[in-house]
């Protein structure tokens, strides 16, 4: 406790002595992210090159460690009262962030605040959908999006025998018996991020809901609903063809995905994001297709969800930073910039002019990979059931559903059990999370 | 009289305790005591709602049928761990104790593992049996055995299991050592020429002598399984699957760290520390009285 204070002693007595010199820097944003590797490099350009264009303000990004790592260090750092500026938050972190009213300044208030124009028609509402309100007020700033694309090694689906890329899930089935039958023992098809997959994706892909109120956009109040019959239906498919390793278990999040780069599991569902990994390992002649669906359900496919993260401004700082972090937001939607961004990096971009350009430049038909999870976001008017979801606890609440999910394909419940067990327990915490979020 | 010389001043074993209570009272009362009033708080991750809500976390707690699961889970681990981790390394340590030739270089590896932290040895394990890439896996399914922790439970727990004896077999080998090279070696020989075989040497002279180190063992085991083994579940099985692989002072990192649910997580470390002071207590009542110092 004495340390603490000493510290802020120490930082009002630095900060004052800075304020008194006539040279006074330019002011500083701390940008806290959780990128690595080639998308770290893309941070920190898109910082250096907005601190190369204007000298008011300064952005510092510095990472800090996997997602749950950053949003941990980010709410620990504001109950300590020295938050960052912006706060990278991954897309199931959302509720958490929307339910922290006080915590946290949202991005129209921002740029109306600092007057910046800002349309968020200028965005792609599949993207923005995500993070704003029902009223359509965005909350936080879209940065890396990504969807769920089913990729294919085309190479050895022609040894297989399977000529079309499938589109429906029979089809997948069918597609991956014949792979099994050709020599793959161990895995017809296979997928990464379970529940994402099968529940969230699924279920948005079908326009059925996952839960009440628009998947939690409308309040947090919301009751789940994926122990559907179309629901309980596909996992006893997944369960039936587990047992033969027609179809083999992929895990709970990304670590599995080299099973596709390997050559191993020649169907593999997982985010559009795994672009530059499989072009960087796969060693044949891959493709991304759009997700594949029921043909039977009425509206079938509807349009995808998002995932990836977001820029979360925190609340509580001086006008004139809040000044420079919108001026920041209005750099990075500008169209050349997107478009790179895009083309480069392999996000998706988040304005309507960067994908237009983008097709304009012919992009796509160079990349048609990068094309698949854009077709499927805009596929059609997103509904109640596609939109996006919120829901708090969102983060472990992943874990119990792929508890479950785990459960009935290792036999040790029926499908409609998992998912009704899935379902009651997330309730209970969704209930948990409301008592707090008020 | 004769101890009241020692100190002539009253305050000087204070003062000489003085640094040992500071820690004590720093790095386990202050956070113990911090963790009993949480576990009476509801609060949300950003501390900006915090409610005195008495019981109802261990209420709520009490109710989940994942949290028995996770207790039974949590008993059938650490008794796996602790005994397997004891007996090898006192199989290893009996070993290394004889005359050989390249004594020093084979008891330096031995102790190596401890260096490892926890999450990097669940890493390495995890990828040697990860299912369909792991190189020891390979070989298991190559025996027609269909190796697959991700949604085999016995597999996961085998695998858990393996990683952390691998991990505590090193302390428990050095202080196995020390404890055997400790044992006069006129005792064993005289037994040795009353004409005791090797065996019955071990059961009747060695091991007994060893007892005080066993026992200590016991009760640092018993710790390490309670406390220390997150990092290694969280690093090769997340839990999973189906969380066979939960154990309580797993579910606390992940309720409270991955849910945000602090106040639901400080109960269940109250109930964790509750069962381990039990458990250190039961073992100095019952299990002192048979050690021969």
């Amino acid at each position: 406790m004495a340390l603490r204070q000493f510290g802020t002693a120490a930082a009002v007595a630095v900060s004052l002595a800075f304020a008194a010199s006539p040279a006074s820097a330019a002011i500083e944003i701390q940008w806290w992210h959780a990128m690595t590797g080639a998308n770290n490099d893309v941070v920190n350009r898109l910082a250096e090159e907005f601190n190369a264009s204007q000298s008011d303000y300064k952005v510092v990004p510095s990472y800090k460690g996997n997602y749950p790592d950053t949003m941990n260090a980010g709410i620990a750092a504001f109950r300590a009262g020295n938050a960052p500026h912006i706060m990278q938050v991954f897309e199931v972190g959302t509720a958490t962030m929307m339910g922290a009213t006080g915590a946290i300044k949202p991005v129209y208030q921002l740029m109306k605040d600092a007057g910046e124009p800002f349309d968020p028609k200028a965005y792609l509402p599949t993207i923005t959908g995500y993070y704003s309100t029902s009223k359509g007020e965005m909350l936080s700033f879209p940065f890396n999006s990504s969807s769920m694309v089913m990729w294919i090694n085309k190479d050895e689906l022609k040894k297989a025998g399977v000529n079309d890329i499938p589109k429906t899930w029979p089809e997948v089935f069918e597609a991956a018996k014949k792979l099994k039958a050709a020599g793959h023992a161990t895995c017809g098809f296979s997928n990464a991020w379970a529940s994402w997959a099968h529940i969230e994706q699924f279920s948005a892909w079908h326009n059925v809901p996952i839960g009440t109120k628009a998947n939690g956009l409308d309040g947090f109040d919301t009751v789940l609903k994926f122990n559907s019959p179309l629901h309980v239906k596909h996992l006893q498919n997944l369960v039936d063809l587990q047992k033969d390793k027609t179809y083999d278990y992929g895990g709970r999040t990304s670590t599995n995905e080299a099973r596709f780069g390997s050559g191993e599991c020649a169907i593999f569902l997982t985010s559009s994001g795994y672009y530059g990994t499989a072009k960087a390992t796969a060693k044949f002649d891959f493709a991304s297709a759009p997700m594949p669906y029921y043909p039977d359900v009425a509206g079938a496919p509807q349009n995808s969800i998002i995932g990836g993260a977001s820029l979360w401004v925190m609340g509580g700082k001086k006008a004139e930073e809040y000044k420079g972090i919108a001026k920041f937001f209005t750099f990075l939607s500008d169209t050349g910039r997107q478009a790179r961004l895009h083309q480069e990096s392999g996000y998706l971009p988040i304005t309507k002019a960067a994908y237009e350009k983008s097709i304009k430049d012919g992009f796509y038909e160079k990349n048609p990979v990068l094309q698949t999870p854009l077709k499927e976001l805009t596929n059609k008017e997103p509904t109640e059931n596609s939109r996006g979801l919120r829901f708090g606890n969102m983060v472990q609440m992943r874990d119990v559903w792929s508890e479950e999910i785990e459960a009935a394909l290792a036999g040790k419940k029926t499908a409609k059990e998992a998912l009704d067990t899935a379902v009651e327990r997330g309730n209970a915490m969704l209930r948990t999370f409301e008592k707090t979020a008020k | 009289m004769e101890k009241s010389t020692v100190f002539n001043n009253r305050l000087l074993p204070y003062l000489l305790l003085f640094p040992q209570l500071v820690i004590t009272v720093v790095f386990f009362y202050w956070p113990a005591s911090q963790a009993i009033w949480q576990s009476f708080l509801r609060e949300d991750a950003f501390g900006l709602v915090s409610e005195f809500v008495g019981f109802e976390n261990y209420t709520g707690l009490f109710a989940q049928p994942e949290y028995y699961k996770s207790m039974l889970t949590t008993a059938i681990f650490s008794t796996l761990v602790a005994l397997l981790s004891l007996s090898i390394a006192l199989l290893f340590a009996s070993q290394a104790d004889k005359n050989l030739k390249a004594a020093g270089a084979y008891k330096t590896l031995m102790i190596w593992p401890y260096a490892v932290a926890p999450a990097v040895a669940g890493v390495l394990w995890f990828f040697m049996f990860q299912p369909s890439l792991g190189m020891l896996s390979r070989p298991l399914r190559g025996m027609g055995i269909d190796w697959n922790p991700l949604l085999n439970a016995n597999h996961a727990m085998i695998l858990v299991v393996m990683a952390s004896v691998w991990k505590q077999i090193s302390y428990n080998f050095l202080f196995f050592l020390a404890g055997l090279q400790s044992i006069p070696k006129s005792v064993i020989e005289a037994s040795a020429i009353d004409g005791a075989r090797p065996m019955r040497r071990f059961w009747t002279i060695v091991f007994p002598l060893l007892s005080p180190t066993t026992f200590f063992l016991l009760v640092v085991n018993i710790v390490y399984v309670f406390f220390d083994t997150f990092g290694i579940i969280d690093a090769v099985t997340g839990g999973g699957p189906a969380g066979a692989t939960t154990t309580m002072v797993y579910k606390v990192y992940a309720d409270g760290r991955l849910g945000g649910d602090l106040g639901g997580s400080a109960a269940q470390s109250v109930v964790l520390m509750v069962i381990v002071i039990a458990l250190t207590a039961i073992q100095f009542r019952y299990v002192e009285r048979k050690v021969q110092y």
